[in-house]
């Protein structure tokens, strides 16, 4: 069956015939009437939220419960030669006790895992972990990524690289590369020829950029409350996937998947790093199993800070050739990333997705060092990558004499962006950014910045759902995505009540266990798009359904009876045409139900990114190198909305996280000790509610047509642009260009006696 | 780390280092401490009066009050993030001032009246301040959402018309990850009858089912682009 259906956006609209998958509805298309898609609706776990009845994991608390608490290396690098639980285990309220790493084992950064307890009482748990006696041999250790790339570095893996990928991670390669002591790579990529492109340039730029690794700081810590009954096993996770935890417990424990039970039902914040069992979950499984008793086992603080992944660091070096008139000829970009323990560190998504260039090269190396793996962290490696590439085209736009904005403009290819970019440039008053650069104090400058953001996904196959129509005229939806503190439950609920024409109070939906029809895992801004034409596949059918049963009923044929605005009918029969209410009283006891898989993507249709651009307006202290930023607007493609409340408030949140990449956080390292000194809140430094601006956020929906509901996720891309643009505003404020995250008073600084020794050699002003 | 049992320093190491035997423990009501004395290491008997009920229970004095409430009482909306009074999430009010729970030993809190997010709505009933954080969307994985919640309730109680500034100040010791900053000074100005705009409108919140006409700002409507424009223009936005 194939459909005609109108995709774009608002000004560029476009008819194409797209194939339909059977038992699926056609996209909704701009002439579609909503009656709660696009409204604002307050968040369904509200109330549980706002009055402390909500459950997180974390909470759980069930009879006999033993509290775990993991051991960990203190050295950066050793071999563990003996772990001896013996004195543990005889310690009040101990009811477990394990290793986690075997004699011979590596250690390979300060806070690895060694041992584990489980006691009645966390204070009990703390006695004993003092009480196990670990024996080590140290072994040279390297931090830092210039130190770990010298020749003569300690190797961080003196055999093969045990890296890992998780669900979340793009472009993290998985080829086998090339490696040199602790340098894995390059992962390359070449487009073009970029030596011809520069010979055709007008103007070529060329620096070096770099940034700091950064922790996800969830504050809900990682971890899992395991309790066994037989040989079957039900926990409580802080996770991103319930069905990846599940899977993980059942393969790593030798059990059936069928006796693994996965539940979230409330999630305190993942941002990337809470996909599978982990090793904690997996210990508290074990501690559990060992103990006869449930095991909570949660990570305090220094731990999630220390060893449950981070966004890895960057040194970056772009090179970028445009022609006079503008347009782009050459990019190259060279980076090396630490990302600990892992692999993964690439950032070349910006450069080789927002601009159009015909010629390209990209060359990416991971570095490994004696610290905490990296892992997926809120659009891996975009932030990194858009704040580079974004400082290069404002160097080249400056070496062509041309406003950078216009330049961005003459070569992005997205037509969606570019709106984006003209609202944005309206809303922040980027024609009079000049005329607000000095400020009646002269210490005082202030400066308007600008990023584009781009990101990819449009759902995956694979998710289902059941919709069930109850007699009364309710309707209860089951299916096992988790919400993170993104509005999925809600989501869910205005999906269902859409394609149902119901009120959103007729709507039950359950979600956040592995006993549900499948639900994606909630990573790369995949959640919407996957779940969302799960639901109103499911529940259109459901729909079917209750016309077939129906037509039963009034002895009409089956594919007579229509659902449409709340009323049952028999088109052309007058006497058979009842309400919603009044025509499920006519269904059978148990009312009807509905499971579907998600249909596959429309690759027909609008095929694009996700876009978005942000502008920051920032007011520089030249004096103290201070800067803050006062005002953020984002303007964001989120395919068609489906709760724009929910969706700004996710964009508020990718602003506050890149601006607080952008001035604060930075994991910091004793090159003496290896151990991370700032495993906590208050050194590693968070954005609070001092520091955050005024953040503008406008939604451009664009009807893609490639799922049945138009939808993406607005996740990753809300927080790729936003240290791009104040870093580019704060260059804008002093004259300078600013070469390295986080833009701290130091940083700032050195770009004003760069600015100034500039201009007392008749430079830039 | 084997040398740092429970991964460093953290303010129960500190108390069970120093405090033991030093606190000054009232085994008493609500009245009165009883005469004060050393107790410890060992458990001894407690009782805390939470949201007006009282609660007996034997912990040893390393024990810290947000432990006692989760872990011993089972009121878990009080949330433990840093475990070091740097973050606000374990915020509860102690005699009407808010107090960081973690950093306060729960022999500490014997006599006094205790206040956690459960206490708030009393019957059932939702305060003004948490049916503005619903409806402004005050709130994401809701984490940091109690100890917020109680830090505005006490702005409230002494400042009745706060200045943006002054509820910026109120909970500049309550770290949110998900972002939910401007939300949270939205709602406080919503409960104080500041500000309405923002945010859903209480209308759909009291129907939570198909919106009114009005709930729907212009940009909010599926089919923007020109129409943004235009109503920006309008509005000397643009």
């Amino acid at each position: 069956m194939t459909d005609k259906i109108r995709v774009g956006f608002e000004g560029d609209f476009q008819v194409k015939e797209i194939a339909i998958t059977p038992g699926d509805p056609a996209p909704w298309d701009p002439s579609h009437t909503f009656s709660i898609v696009g409204t604002r609706v307050p968040r369904l776990d509200g109330k549980p939220k706002v009055t402390g009845e909500a459950k997180y994991s974390i909470d759980m608390r069930l009879p006999g419960m033993l509290y775990g608490r993991i051991l960990r290396c203190p050295l950066a690098a050793a071999t563990v030669t003996s772990v001896d639980l013996s004195a543990a285990r005889k310690m009040p309220g101990v009811g477990a006790a394990l290793a986690i790493a075997e004699p011979g084992e590596k250690i390979r950064y300060a806070g690895q895992e060694v041992a584990a307890v489980a006691a009645a009482t966390p204070e009990q748990a703390d006695d004993a972990l003092a009480a196990i006696r670990v024996a080590y041999d140290p072994r040279p250790f390297v931090v830092g990524l210039e130190a770990a790339r010298k020749p003569g570095a300690p190797l961080v893996f003196d055999g093969k690289a045990e890296t890992k990928t998780s669900a979340g991670d793009v472009e993290s390669g998985g080829k086998e590369l090339a490696r040199n002591g602790n340098v894995l790579g390059p992962r390359s990529s070449l487009k073009g020829n970029v030596e011809e492109g520069f010979k055709k340039a007008d103007a070529v730029v060329e620096a070096t950029y770099v940034t700091q690794v950064q922790t996800h700081t969830a504050l809900e810590t990682h971890g899992l409350v395991a309790q066994w009954d037989g040989d079957a096993l039900t926990v409580w996770a802080s996770t991103q996937g319930v069905f990846g935890v599940r899977d993980e417990l059942a393969e790593t424990l030798k059990i059936p998947v069928a006796k693994v039970r996965v539940l979230t039902e409330h999630m305190g914040g993942g941002f990337g790093a809470k996909f599978g069992a982990r090793i904690e979950g997996l210990t508290a499984a074990r501690l559990a199993r060992e103990a006869g008793a449930p095991v909570k086992l949660f990570l305090d603080r220094k731990e999630e800070q220390l060893s449950t992944g981070n966004r890895p660091s960057s040194v970056q070096t772009v090179k970028a050739g445009a022609t006079r008139d503008g347009k782009l000829t050459a990019l190259q970009l060279t980076v090396y990333g630490d990302g600990g323990t892992n692999g993964g560190t690439g950032t070349s998504g910006p450069i080789k997705n927002i601009y159009a260039c015909e010629n390209l090269k990209v060359d990416e190396y991971d570095v490994f060092t004696n610290a905490g793996p990296s892992t997926a962290m809120r659009a891996p490696g975009h932030p990194q990558g858009a704040f580079a590439l974004e400082a290069t085209m404002d160097e080249l736009a400056r070496a062509l004499g041309m406003d950078p904005l216009e330049f961005r403009l003459k070569n992005d290819p997205s037509a969606v962006r570019r709106e984006e970019f003209r609202i944005g440039a309206e809303k922040i008053g980027w024609k009079a950014r000049e005329a607000r650069r000095q400020t009646p104090d002269p210490w005082i400058r202030r400066g308007v910045g600008v990023g584009a953001a781009v990101w990819y996904n449009t759902g995956d196959t694979g998710p289902r759902a059941t919709v069930t129509i109850h007699r009364d005229g309710s309707a209860e939806v089951e299916h096992g995505v988790q919400d993170l503190g993104t509005g999925s439950r809600t989501m869910v609920a205005i999906v269902a009540a859409e394609e149902l024409q119901l009120p959103l109070e007729k709507v039950s939906v359950s979600i956040g266990d592995t006993r549900m029809p499948y639900g994606p895992e909630s990573g790369g801004s995949t959640t919407t798009p996957s779940s969302a034409p799960t639901i109103r596949r499911a529940a259109y059918q459901a729909k079917k359904e209750l016309a077939r049963a129906i037509a039963r009923q009034w002895k009409v044929p089956a594919d007579s009876v229509t659902v449409q605005d709340g009323v049952v009918s028999a088109p052309g029969d007058p006497k058979h045409s009842v309400p919603w209410a009044e025509a499920c009283t006519l269904l059978p006891g148990q009312g009807v139900s509905a499971t579907a898989e998600r249909a596959d993507n429309h690759e027909d249709a609008w095929k694009r990114f996700t876009t978005g651009a942000q502008f920051a307006e920032v007011e520089v202290d030249t004096a103290t190198g201070k800067v803050r930023v006062d005002r953020v607007v984002a303007v964001h493609d989120c395919g068609v909305p489906i709760n724009p409340l929910a969706t700004e408030s996710q964009i508020q949140g990718g602003v506050i996280q890149g601006l607080s990449y952008a001035l604060y956080e930075d994991r910091v390292l004793d090159r003496q000790t290896g151990r991370m000194v700032n495993p906590n809140v208050e050194s590693y430094k968070i954005a609070g509610a001092m520091d955050v601006p005024e953040i503008d956020v406008t939604l451009v929906s664009v009807w893609d047509g490639i799922n049945n509901t138009n939808s993406v996720g607005i996740g990753e891309p809300a927080t790729v642009a936003t240290a791009a643009a104040i870093a580019n505003a704060v260059s804008h404020a002093v004259g300078a260009r600013i070469r390295q995250l986080p833009i701290t008073p130091e940083v700032v600084l050195a770009a004003v006696k760069e600015a100034e020794e500039a201009r007392a050699k008749g430079g830039r002003a | 780390m084997s040398d740092e049992p429970r991964g460093g320093f953290t303010r129960r190491d500190l108390v069970r280092g120093s405090l033991v035997g030093a606190i000054a423990a009232g085994v008493g009501t609500k009245a009165g401490p009883a005469e004060p004395g050393p107790i410890g290491p060992g458990a001894a008997p407690l009782e805390l009066t939470v949201n007006g009920t009282v609660h007996r229970m034997s912990v040893e004095p390393r024990v810290t009050l947000v432990e006692a409430l989760r872990d011993r009482i089972g009121l878990t909306g009080t949330k433990v993030v840093c475990g070091r009074g740097a973050c606000g999430a374990c915020t509860v009010l102690v005699d009407g001032r808010t107090v960081c729970s973690c950093l306060m030993l729960a022999h500490e809190a014997t006599g006094k009246s205790i206040a956690t997010i459960e206490g708030l709505a009393a019957g059932g009933r939702l305060t003004p301040l948490q049916e503005a954080f619903i409806a402004a969307d005050a709130l994401q994985c809701g984490f940091c959402t109690s100890g917020m919640i109680l830090s505005c309730q006490a702005l409230l109680e002494r400042e009745p018309k706060p200045s943006r500034q002054a509820i910026r100040e109120a909970v500049a010791g309550n770290l949110c990850r998900c972002g939910t900053y401007n939300h949270v000074f939205d709602a406080v100005e919503r409960a104080a009858g500041l500000k309405t705009a923002q945010g859903a409108s209480p209308t759909v919140l009291a129907r939570s089912g198909l919106p009114p006409d009005g709930s729907r700002r212009i940009e909010d409507d599926p089919r923007v682009g020109k129409a943004i424009r235009e109503a920006m223009e309008e509005e000397g936005l643009a």
